[in-house]
């Protein structure tokens, strides 16, 4: 037996950086592959920014599931709904969005963006009400609600805008690109680059520095034990489930200025790519769901660059391969 | 008994109602005359044998796939390939045959074994994805498939309309190659679905609502669960290609929106879940049920539609519109599972509901 002074720091779980190392190393082992420096720079960039989107809708799926064992098929329809009420706001404001003021743009993308988040969290509390709460635990019956969800809630918006597609213009002083030297960087993909950031470290700032989060994490562990203590894990799934929708939405109007677009079908492509994330990333782990979504989109972009081709099955490809190697995701958290 | 496996319907009106839907599609083409009679008819057959399929993974193994209109494309596009390549003759028909049903079966496989790997519930998102990529794959390598505006083809010699067998004046009625291509799809499904009947009903089916109802404890009881959902994988991933391949066939067509569209998946699921899943009788109530529905009730939407504009109400139009029948579908599904999670199969079985048949989760 051991002798545990008090000053003696608890035993902490080792750190596991190998995920980390994933993405570092495969964007150094790119800039032989790609040759030009500029274009390499361009292209890590713009895959961080596309990582990022993908993280923040990604994220609320990948703690719903971890919390409550719950299968959201639905999760694509908070980002078409996020995108289209961002509409409502930005065409009115048209004129201030053309205007060459980074201010003006901000102080009318900002309550957009924010009006988003407030809609699809909303339609998260209906969703989870309605169409979650009666089928708890079980996955089989999950999924074809929220299936069910998905195409009432894509058809809803067809029959309220029309089915055409809705041009959403960047923001007059989002366009164009910083030039550093002979590296060409969109204005538009910092952006979205800061707002993820942001998002990833107010989450793990919430998840790891707070009461809440302390319970987030050990219901994602073990739930029943966190309800033998006493807490309603119901209701603290209900917050996570419509912080989730809500990010979703934000990561909507994101996506759809970034494709400068909108259309009831994004959400069925972003699915599959957020599925493949939280899948790569170890359902329940935000870390992991960060890493993967970078990963996603590095291989969406170089992938794209090198071979064109393949850029088709790539992502899958990708899956694969991480699968082999940890069958869990890259952080498996949970112990189902 | 002997053909139906000793499974059968175990209710009267389930019987009726079978028997009827039966001789109703056994005789269309002497019953309603017209084109779309037969075409209905003759998509009610190939959807009913795809759900069947589909309901051997959904309803007794209780796995949850995606990727199920992607074996059916497989189908379609090999027979439709093989023709539009090597023309209209016999030859082309066995090489789409012997090319698509292996290789959906490999594709199955492939899938089963890496998902098998990982934990069981990703297989949904899992099919999900690859079904996707397959999707975009059909529609860029346009060189082999077309790519959007997919595959048309001729049919050998003997099944074309045009090919009179019976002339009209010996029974009244003309037999040519058009009916002989329907009694075709006709019979093959329903000999698959009799096939699925058999399987379900035998050891290999109980193993699998074993595994269905508790995989732990099916393992504990000595069964290879791996080697079973692989198998019942393939099974299935084999007769969705043959219901491909009767699709193309009677279609003369292969394209994205009829054999490998995600709106498709919706609609097997959707057939399965309202005829009543882990029941193989199911599929057949699911499919005319909603087939109908799709090619009839369409039309009269577009009348509500057009009556609610006339009368000025706001969103009502929108609602109604033909398009947006897929916004009722939805609803309906989720109706179903709320109050309806036996199906009609499973309601009529046990009248008012109190034991459930179909899988509780």
């Amino acid at each position: 037996m051991t002798d545990l002074a008090a000053t003696d720091p608890l035993p902490k779980p080792k750190r596991d950086i190998a995920p980390v190392l994933l993405p570092i190393a495969l964007a150094l082992l790119m800039i032989p592959l790609i040759g030009s420096t500029s274009s390499w720079l361009t292209l890590t960039v713009a895959s961080l920014a596309m990582g990022m989107m993908i993280f923040i809708m990604a994220s609320g799926l990948t703690l719903v599931f971890g919390l409550m064992d719950v299968l959201n098929f639905g999760h694509g329809a908070f980002i078409a709904v996020g995108a289209y009420v961002a509409t409502l706001v930005l065409a009115p404001f048209a004129a201030s969005i053309q205007a060459d003021s980074l201010w003006m743009n901000l102080a009318v993308l900002a309550p957009a963006a924010l009006l988003s988040m407030a809609v699809s969290g909303a339609l998260g509390l209906v969703v989870e009400r309605v169409l979650i709460l009666p089928v708890y635990g079980q996955h089989l019956k999950q999924i074809l609600m929220t299936t069910g969800g998905l195409i009432v809630a894509e058809q809803t918006l067809y029959a309220l805008w029309g089915p055409q597609i809705i041009p959403m213009p960047l923001p007059a002083s989002l366009r164009g690109s910083f030039i550093l030297g002979d590296v060409a960087i969109a204005k538009y993909r910092v952006l979205a680059m800061l707002i993820g950031l942001a998002v990833f470290i107010a989450i793990q700032l919430v998840l790891n520095r707070t009461k809440l989060g302390l319970l987030i994490r050990a219901g994602v562990e073990n739930r029943e034990m966190v309800e033998a203590l006493g807490y309603r894990i119901r209701r603290l799934f209900l917050g996570v489930f419509m912080t989730g929708s809500a990010l979703a939405g934000l990561g909507g109007v994101m996506w759809a200025l970034y494709r400068e677009q909108v259309h009831a079908s994004m959400s069925d492509d972003l699915t599959v790519l957020i599925f493949i994330v939280v899948i790569i990333g170890g359902l329940g782990s935000i870390g992991g769901c960060f890493i993967g979504a970078i990963l996603v989109a590095m291989v969406a972009n170089y992938g794209g660059f090198l071979v064109p081709k393949l850029a088709l099955v790539s992502n899958i490809l990708l899956m694969v391969a991480i699968l082999m190697w940890r069958p869990r995701g890259l952080y498996a958290v949970t112990s189902r | 008994m002997m053909m139906l496996s000793g499974d059968p319907p175990r209710s009267r009106v389930l019987t009726l109602l079978l028997v009827v839907i039966i001789l109703a599609l056994a005789a269309t083409p002497f019953l309603f005359p017209g084109a779309k009679a037969l075409n209905v008819a003759a998509k009610i057959c190939v959807f009913a044998a795809l759900v069947a399929s589909y309901d051997l993974l959904l309803g007794y193994t209780g796995s949850v796939s995606f990727a199920h209109t992607m074996f059916y494309g497989i189908g379609s596009y090999a027979i439709a390939i093989a023709l539009y390549g090597m023309g209209p003759n016999w030859a082309a028909v066995a090489t789409g045959i012997v090319t698509g049903l292996p290789l959906a079966a490999l594709l199955a496989l492939a899938i089963g074994l890496f998902s098998l790997r990982v934990a069981a519930i990703f297989f949904a998102m899992i099919t999900l994805a690859v079904a996707s990529a397959f999707q975009v794959l059909a529609s860029q390598l346009s060189w082999l498939t077309g790519g959007e505006d997919g595959r048309s083809f001729q049919l050998p010699e003997l099944l074309r309309p045009g090919t009179v067998l019976i002339s009209k004046n010996l029974f009244g009625f003309e037999i040519n190659g058009r009916i002989l291509t329907f009694y075709l799809v006709f019979a093959i499904s329903a000999l698959m679905i009799l096939a699925l009947l058999r399987v379900v009903n035998s050891p290999f089916g109980r193993v699998l609502q074993a595994i269905r109802e508790n995989r732990f404890r099916a393992e504990a009881l000595g069964f290879r669960t791996v080697f079973h959902l692989t198998y019942a994988n393939c099974l299935a991933a084999l007769v969705a290609a043959s219901a491909g391949i009767l699709n193309a066939l009677w279609l003369r067509y292969a394209g994205p929106d009829t054999s490998l569209s995600f709106s498709i998946m919706l609609d097997i699921l959707l057939m399965v879940v309202i005829g009543g899943m882990g029941t193989i009788y199911g599929a057949i109530i699911g499919a005319t049920i909603f087939i109908l529905a799709q090619n009839y009730l369409q039309s009269l939407m577009g009348v509500a539609s057009k009556a609610a504009s006339e009368a000025g109400l706001p969103l009502l139009p929108g609602l109604l519109h033909p398009d947006r029948w897929l916004l009722w579908l939805g609803l309906l599904f989720i109706a179903s599972v709320y109050f309806f999670p036996t199906g009609v199969v499973g309601r009529l079985r046990h009248g008012g509901g109190k034991k459930t048949a179909g899988p509780s989760h």
